[in-house]
Order: structure tokens, then C-alpha cells, then sequence
């Protein structure tokens, strides 16, 4: 099997700036395609409504990864300080009512554990870090991070034709359109 | 048509409406790409002479001093440092505290400035951060020794152990251990997390080899697509709420290790806040005393601008005039309570054997910010820079009064000791400046000193409606120009720092 098998990404369209690029995302949004987004060097207010793309869930990660670290906190110092190693130092008992002294430490395993679901929560939510991805087979891409705007439609989009979604990333207002393929594999 | 009409009724019929334009936060009408070209030619450059100039002694200080001071106390024991009965914390903790309260500032500024829309924060913020992850790995330095055996300090952290021995959670040296790891992980994961989409960018600029792969594994893949970027705010905004509590609360319990105690001097309520004041007003001036020189050094005029130093010298002035309040106050309990002893404590610091730490604190911390009340002492970098170094070494003195004179002087006179730093001390603390510097240089040569993208998201045409509001200006609106120091003071000084007449950047590429 020597024959180099290259698969489509999508297309791949500039545009000149940030409000062109919102322009542009409300209407492919409004052409009912799901699989496709809007790169740009920096992050657009707004641009999630003009992409229809719904409120990130990561809030409730946060939440439960906080009451993780809370509840590890109570655990922890309920068990060694009361249970497996009861001492009486600072005039203060070994009981239900040596609880004040242990907020601070409550409060700051809240704030570690949320903090670590913040970091990998995101990564999961954004599928990295990944090795490659087809998108980076484009030259004109790596702009992206510098002063350029795209808007990248992908192949495996049920409305996805060869000519049509072209004509239609023309109309937008989409200049350098470029068939990128991923010759990964 | 219906357009122009309105607009022709507007502009006859109604008085023009005055409206103060904002101040520009990045000058001279800098496109995205010579904002990228800048930040990352800092990088990709050839570092200017200077940067070696500060490097190498500096590595070398760290070196002798923190790799040499450390070995020489490790493999003789922690008497060679100068702490004495009594006085048992001595220059370690001064130092740990003096390092833990720089970095306070760089939190500040990413997290609540965030939170409260200040967008000037976003030339400035990168850099602070490198600040406190360096400052804090500086302050952990000191504590971890002065627990007499480093390599027991595994016993800090509550692991099961043969001895059946568990740390007392209610002593605040163990909420300390809590705070400042917590601080320094947290610290480090929003640092991190807000450099990924600049490490995407250095990485598209560079050629193939060890420098893109190495980028590239820090960019963690990064597209820069609006699926990525709405989690990615969501995850800045979540990390900017959670760091708010966290910033104060850290040098919170920092002052309970002082204030739960019942030492006179130090067993008093007014510390959290007091210390969370003095936190913010060391870290400030240390800003402003590693940013003015980087800014000198790269010429990043146009994006640090002399409103950004402007902002900084209205926080140390707003909290050194806090801290100078809490000294106040502090005596003024210690005389209105009539506590016998808190009295004595106090008369000591003032006319004791240490009256000179009283006063370089007093005159450094609350006399020398003062003079940003006028505008053109905050316009000159000398003086900033004067008052930075002022408030930088006021800060350290006044640990050194809380630890050092308060110790010297407990309930018994049997106690009273006169102390001096032996000399392995202060090898060790000018061992972490060097080391604070030379990180901080090394931060500069590899990693982008600002937020390239957040720095981009500031300027006119990033608003998303920014085509629209071109096309239909407000006619009813009469535009004011704001003061601006570059324009209306030194226009020609401006043009100039910002090399508008030869428009080289001033690093040469490699």
C-alpha cells in the first residue's frame, strides 16, 4: 500500500477583519452548518452568538471540582485532628468546635482543586494538546496568530458540497478560499 | 437617503454633546502585526549587550548565593544563619515575607483588574505574572530551610507516615503551607494558561527545528478557533474569580502566623488587611522598577505607555497611603488601649536599638510615595524609579521591624537579645535577588513579555461592530481628546521612543 491517501478537510476563507468576520459567521450559521469555525488572533466579543455556539459548560466542572477540594479539606482535617491524632495545643479542643481554625485551609483546597479543573477541564473541552491537526496544512493558517481572520468549514459538514459552500464563502466575503487537505495519513 | 437626512436634522437642530475620548492604550496607530513583530522580536532577536551586562552577574550572585549559601548551610546546619534564641525567625522569614508580598502584585493585576474591566492591565500583566511566580519561588526558598532539616520538610505536607504523626491544622505555619502552594500552583496554571495562544504565535513564526517543536509543545496545538477562545475566556474569567480570594487571602495568612500569636505588637486585628495593603504596595514598585528598564530595553513604548506607569504610581500612592494608615493606627491602639506591654512594644521600635529600621520604613513606605500627588513627578521616570527602589527597600525594613524588633523584646526580660544577620544571611538574600533577576531576564529572552493577543483585543478595530460604527459616526457627539502624555507633553520625545523615524525594532534580528 504505497498510495498516499489524502482526505479533505474543508475549505478554508480570509477575511479582512473582525467585524467582516462576524458578518460572515452569522450567515454561515444561518446556512445550518455545524462543524465549521471563525479563527482569529485574538479572542471577539460577541462572535459566539454570531457562530451560535451556546455558553462554555466549564463553570460546572469548576463547581464540582471546588466542592472536590472543600470536602477533601474537611476530610482531611476532621480525620487526622479528631480521629487519628487528637492533640490539645492552643487551648483549642479536638472536636466539632476546633472548625473555625480549619477554614483557611478549607478555603484554599477549594480554590487548588478548582484551579487544576480550570486547567484541565479546559484542555478537555478544547481537545488539546494535540501533536497536529489538518487545519495546519494550510499555509496562509499560520497567520492566524498573527493578523488574519478565517473561516474554516469542514468536510464532514452534512451541508458540505465542493462547489457550493465555495460559493458561498465567496459571497461573505471570503478572499484566498483554499481546498485544504490533510495529507496526514 | 433616510440616513443622511437624520443626521443633517441632528447636526442643525441639537447642540453638539462633549464627550471625553478614553486615553489610547496603545500608541501611534500600531497594526496587529507590529504588535506581534515587537513582542516576539524580543524573543527571536539578538539580545542588546545590556541584557548580558545584567545576566551574567546575576546568575553568578544566584549561584554563589542561593546554590553556595545553601550547600554551605546544609552540609554545616542552620546555625550559620544569625537567629538566636528569641529572635528565632530572624532575616529567613523577613526575607520570605518581604518575597511573598512582591508578588502579590502581579496576581492583582491579572485577576482583579480583570475582573473590574481595567484594560490598561493587558501591556503589563504578563510580565507581573513572571513577577510573582519568580518572587514566590524566591520566598519558598526561605521557610523550607529555616525548618532546621530541608529534607524533612516533606513533614509539612500531610502524608501518612511511620510515626503516626499528622500536622496541627490549626496553627496557621500549616495554613501558610496551604496558602502558599495553593498561591503558587494557581499562579503558575493561569501564567501558563494565558500564554498558550502567544506561544501559538511565536511558534508560526518560527522555521522548523528544536525552537518550533519546543514552542510547540507549550502551544499545546493551539488554533486560535472561536470554539477554542469561548472556553478559553470562560477558564481566564473563572481563574481572574478564583485568584481575587486567593490574592488576599494569602498574605492574609501570612499575618495570622503574627496575628494569632500573643506576642505584643504583632497580636493585633489590623494585620490582613495592613499586610494585604503592604503586599500590593511592595509588588507595585516592583513592577515598575523590572518594567521601566525592560521598557527602555526593547522599546515597547508604544504599548507600556506613560499612562500604564501613570496608573501604577496612583496604586503605590493610594496603598502606601493605606499602610501609612496602619502604622498610625497601630500606635494609636497601642497607646489608646492602654495595654501596658503593646505600649512598650511600640515605644521600642521607635526609640529602641532598632530606631533606624523604624524610620528608613516610615520614610521609605509612607513619606517618599507622597510625591505622586503631582502629576509631573509621576511623568518622570527618575522619580518613579526613585520611589519604586524606595518603596522596595521600605518594604523589606518593615518586615524587619514586625520580626526582628518585636522579637528582640518578649515578656521576659531574660529574653532580650540584640540581633545581627550573620554574614551566610545576607549571601543568601542577595542570592535570590540575583536569582529574581536572572529568572526574570531569562523570561524575557524566551517567553513573550506581553500578552500579544489580549494586548490586540484592546485596540479600536478588534470590536467585533467596529465597521458599523465607522459607517454611521455620531453626529450629535462632540469628541474631546484626552490627555496624553506622549501628545501633548512630548510629542517629539514620543516619536522618537517609539522610533517612528527609523521604525527598526531596536533588537537586531539574529
Amino acid at each position: 500500500m504505497s498510495t498516499k491517501v489524502r482526505r479533505v478537510y474543508g475549505y478554508l476563507a480570509e477575511f479582512k477583519n473582525a467585524s467582516q468576520l462576524y458578518k460572515a459567521a452569522e450567515k454561515v450559521r444561518d446556512a445550518g452548518f455545524k462543524k465549521w469555525d471563525c479563527y482569529s488572533p485574538y479572542p471577539i466579543h460577541g462572535l459566539d452568538d454570531a457562530m451560535g455556539i451556546k455558553r462554555s459548560i466549564l463553570p460546572y466542572f469548576v463547581f464540582i471540582g471546588g466542592l472536590t477540594g472543600f470536602l477533601t479539606a474537611i476530610t482531611l482535617a476532621y480525620t487526622t485532628q479528631v480521629g487519628l491524632y487528637p492533640t490539645i495545643v492552643q487551648g483549642k479542643p479536638a472536636n466539632i468546635f476546633t472548625t473555625a481554625a480549619f477554614f483557611p485551609v478549607m478555603f484554599e483546597l477549594t480554590i487548588l482543586f478548582s484551579g487544576f479543573t480550570v486547567f484541565f477541564g479546559l484542555l478537555a473541552l478544547m481537545g488539546l494538546p494535540r501533536w497536529n491537526h489538518p487545519i495546519f496544512a494550510s499555509k496562509q493558517f499560520s497567520r492566524v496568530t498573527d493578523d488574519k481572520f478565517f473561516i474554516a468549514i469542514e468536510a464532514r459538514d452534512s451541508k458540505f458540497s465542493a462547489e457550493a459552500t465555495k460559493a458561498l464563502l465567496g459571497e461573505i466575503g471570503g478572499a484566498n478560499i483554499e481546498l485544504v487537505e490533510d495529507d496526514s495519513e | 437617503m433616510s440616513e443622511a437626512t437624520t443626521q443633517s436634522e441632528n447636526a442643525s437642530s441639537k447642540v453638539k454633546i462633549p464627550v471625553l475620548e478614553r486615553e489610547k492604550l496603545i500608541l501611534n496607530n500600531r497594526s496587529y502585526h507590529w504588535i506581534t513583530e515587537r513582542i516576539c522580536g524580543v524573543v527571536e532577536g539578538r539580545q542588546p549587550l545590556l541584557w548580558w551586562i545584567l545576566f551574567i552577574p546575576s546568575a553568578l550572585i544566584a549561584l554563589v548565593g542561593v546554590v553556595g549559601g545553601l550547600t554551605y548551610l546544609v552540609s554545616t546546619g542552620v546555625g550559620v544563619w544569625g537567629n538566636t534564641n528569641r529572635v528565632m525567625w530572624g532575616w529567613p522569614i523577613v526575607n520570605f515575607v518581604f518575597w511573598i508580598g512582591i508578588g502579590h502584585a502581579g496576581t492583582l493585576i491579572s485577576a482583579i483588574l480583570f475582573l473590574t474591566r481595567q484594560n490598561w492591565r493587558t501591556s503589563i500583566n504578563r510580565a507581573a505574572e513572571a513577577m510573582t511566580i519568580f518572587a514566590v519561588m524566591c520566598a519558598g526558598i526561605f521557610p523550607a530551610f529555616h525548618v532546621g532539616r530541608v529534607w524533612m520538610a516533606w513533614f509539612l505536607a500531610p502524608i501518612p507516615n511511620s510515626n503516626a504523626i499528622w500536622q496541627n491544622f490549626k496553627s496557621p505555619l500549616l495554613w501558610d503551607v496551604f496558602a502558599v502552594s495553593t498561591y503558587f500552583t494557581v499562579s503558575l496554571i493561569f501564567w501558563f494558561l494565558g500564554m498558550v495562544p502567544d506561544l501559538a504565535t511565536i511558534r508560526d513564526r518560527c522555521k522548523p527545528g528544536i525552537r518550533k517543536f519546543m514552542y510547540g509543545i507549550f502551544s499545546l496545538g493551539w488554533r486560535g478557533g472561536n470554539r477554542q477562545w469561548s472556553h478559553y475566556e470562560m477558564a481566564y474569567l473563572l481563574l481572574a474569580a478564583l485568584s481575587t480570594p486567593l490574592v488576599l487571602s494569602v498574605h492574609s495568612v501570612v499575618s495570622f502566623d503574627f496575628a494569632t500569636s500573643v506576642v505584643p505588637g504583632w497580636h493585633t486585628t489590623i494585620f490582613p488587611p495592613y499586610f494585604v495593603a503592604g503586599a500590593i504596595f511592595g509588588g507595585f514598585a516592583m513592577v515598575l522598577t523590572i518594567m521601566i528598564p525592560a521598557r527602555a530595553l526593547y522599546g515597547l513604548h508604544d504599548m507600556i505607555t506613560m499612562k500604564h506607569i501613570d496608573n501604577m504610581a496612583k496604586i503605590i500612592l493610594l496603598t502606601g497611603t493605606i499602610v501609612g494608615y496602619a502604622y498610625l493606627m497601630e500606635l494609636f491602639i497601642a497607646f489608646y488601649s492602654g495595654a501596658k506591654y503593646e505600649g512598650a512594644a511600640f515605644l521600642f521600635r521607635i526609640d529602641g536599638p532598632y530606631w533606624w529600621a523604624y524610620y528608613a520604613m516610615m520614610s521609605c513606605n509612607v513619606l517618599s510615595p507622597q510625591i505622586f500627588w503631582f502629576k509631573k513627578m509621576r511623568e518622570n521616570l527618575w522619580v518613579v524609579m526613585a520611589v519604586a527602589m524606595c518603596v522596595n527597600i521600605g518594604m523589606w525594613f518593615e518586615r524587619f521591624v514586625i520580626i526582628v524588633t518585636t522579637l528582640a523584646r518578649m515578656w521576659l526580660p531574660g529574653d532580650w537579645k540584640t540581633y545581627s544577620p550573620s554574614g551566610v544571611d545576607v549571601l543568601t538574600f542577595v542570592g535570590t535577588i540575583g536569582m529574581f533577576l536572572a529568572l526574570f531576564l531569562l523570561f524575557l529572552r524566551f517567553l513573550p513579555c506581553i500578552n500579544i493577543a489580549e494586548v490586540k483585543w484592546t485596540l479600536k478595530e478588534s470590536d467585533a461592530h467596529d465597521d458599523d460604527k465607522m459607517a454611521h459616526p455620531d453626529d450629535g457627539v462632540e469628541l474631546i481628546e484626552a490627555y496624553q502624555y506622549e501628545i501633548h507633553e512630548n510629542p517629539k520625545g514620543a516619536a522618537k521612543e517609539a522610533g517612528l523615524d527609523g521604525s527598526t525594532p531596536t533588537t537586531k534580528k539574529a
